[in-house]
């Protein structure tokens, strides 16, 4: 017996979306950078499989901190 | 919009450095004292202990703890909140019960304690049904319950050189250790489980950290359990509830101890610890032993093995970060010095043909 844990509704989790190709080209360009340099997430983690993310596929971050609003962004490895 | 730009931070600003000091230096004031906070089931470790467990990323804490939180529709009524500390406190049959052994006729008395059993909200069917879940022969006599040993195995033992009396003795002695950790109910690890008021709900806080199997239990909301074992929250919520869950618990830590520092320094540190996908550790193992450049890793600790590795395995430096900079006695990449390495003049036609007339 499996259960499923909602772990993308969790507290600690700001909201998560995969981003799409073109997305991830205009990121890489505006800040001059290669795929392989922005902060990595497994495969393995619980959310990249609850969003159905594959390797290579960058993941949006809409984080909420104290500081203020923000994205930061992973990519799968 | 003059003095919000006096405050941001200008680029190739040595931020880690800056993040570095800001916490280490009010490390320093921290107590090595553990305190005592009011209503909480045990004491958890806090002050500088607790900071160094955060940074190495220990894979349990000294004191687990779980906080969980019901249910929207629940979380207002005492009485759920009791059930449920009741059903997760983990009660085993040496709480509610004194176990006799004896060697000489080889079994294992269990008599059941009834003032502790009434405490706990165990019966004595209770007890019975758990010991007999491991299949045993059982024997009941007025208050008690006799186990013996298994005889058949003891046969198979015979054909071996072993003394009968010391097998027999060690059996009656694993036995009774079986039995009195055998669970009569609740979540493995969990125990003395306390419930707290906070702005109107109840919260449960309990001792150990067991979330897989403490949110099957139908009235936990799974979305806003928590544990102080941000291992645990990795394997379980992502790498991200990680980072958020390392950024609370040094807040935490530093907030008790009455010191103040800008949450933008723990934050870095948490995004650095968990930039790579695994959390990890501050330290040779960890952060520092990733680093690219081998000089940077020689300087920091182990310098003959990383300079002795180098040649052998045919490492590169190339001289981007700072403490190799530093070693070089180059220009450091940081703040205007930093300049230099972002300037890589782009081969535009001009150029090209410049050089050809020239």
């Amino acid at each position: 017996m499996k259960e499923e844990i909602d772990v993308l509704n969790y507290f600690l989790n700001p909201k998560m979306e995969v981003m799409k190709k073109q997305e991830v080209e205009k990121l890489l360009k505006e800040y001059g950078i290669e795929k392989n340099q922005l902060p990595k997430v497994l495969e393995s983690d619980p959310v990249v499989k609850a969003l159905k993310a594959k390797k290579g596929d960058v993941i949006k971050i809409h984080r909420k901190d104290p500081t203020g609003e923000y994205f930061y962004y992973r990519v799968v490895v | 919009m003059k003095r919000r730009s006096k405050f941001q931070i200008p680029p190739g600003e040595a931020v880690g450095i800056v993040a570095a000091q800001s916490i280490g230096e009010p490390g320093t004031q921290m107590t090595m004292r553990t305190f005592h906070y009011a209503g909480v089931a045990e004491h958890v470790p806090t002050g500088l202990p607790r900071l160094i467990e955060i940074v190495d990323v220990r894979k349990e804490p000294k004191k687990p703890t779980i906080t969980i939180r019901l249910k929207k529709e629940y979380a207002k009524k005492r009485e759920i909140a009791e059930k449920v500390a009741y059903e997760i406190e983990s009660i085993f049959v040496k709480d509610v019960a004194k176990i006799i052994e004896d060697v000489e006729k080889g079994i294992v008395v269990v008599r059941f304690d009834k003032i502790a059993g009434e405490q706990l909200g165990i019966t004595k069917e209770m007890l019975l049904k758990s010991i007999k879940k491991g299949k045993r022969k059982i024997q009941e006599k007025g208050e008690d319950i006799i186990i013996a040993v298994d005889e058949d195995k003891g046969k198979k033992d015979e054909k071996g050189e072993k003394p009968k009396l010391f097998s027999k003795a060690k059996k009656v002695r694993k036995l009774f250790e079986k039995i009195s950790n055998t669970l009569i109910k609740g979540i493995k690890g969990i125990s003395k489980a306390v419930i707290l008021e906070e702005e109107g709900e109840f919260i449960i806080r309990a001792k150990g950290s067991n979330i897989r199997d403490v949110i099957k239990n139908k009235y936990v909301d799974p979305s806003r359990i928590y544990t102080n074992n941000i291992k645990e929250i990795e394997a379980i919520y992502g790498i991200e509830a990680a980072r958020n869950a390392i950024v609370k618990e040094v807040k935490d830590v530093l907030d008790m101890q009455g010191l103040t520092v800008n949450i933008r320094h723990i934050m870095l540190l948490a995004d650095v610890m968990c930039s790579e996908g695994i959390i990890l550790k501050v330290g040779r193992h960890g952060l520092a032993g990733r680093k690219r450049s081998v000089l940077a890793r020689a300087a920091f600790e182990e310098t003959i093995q990383h300079l002795t590795r180098a040649p052998v395995i045919g490492e590169e430096d190339p001289l981007i970060g700072t403490t190799e900079n530093i070693i070089a006695g180059k220009t450091v990449p940081v703040g205007t010095g930093r300049v230099l390495l972002e300037f890589t003049p782009p081969k535009t036609k001009e150029k090209t043909e410049r050089k050809k007339r020239k």
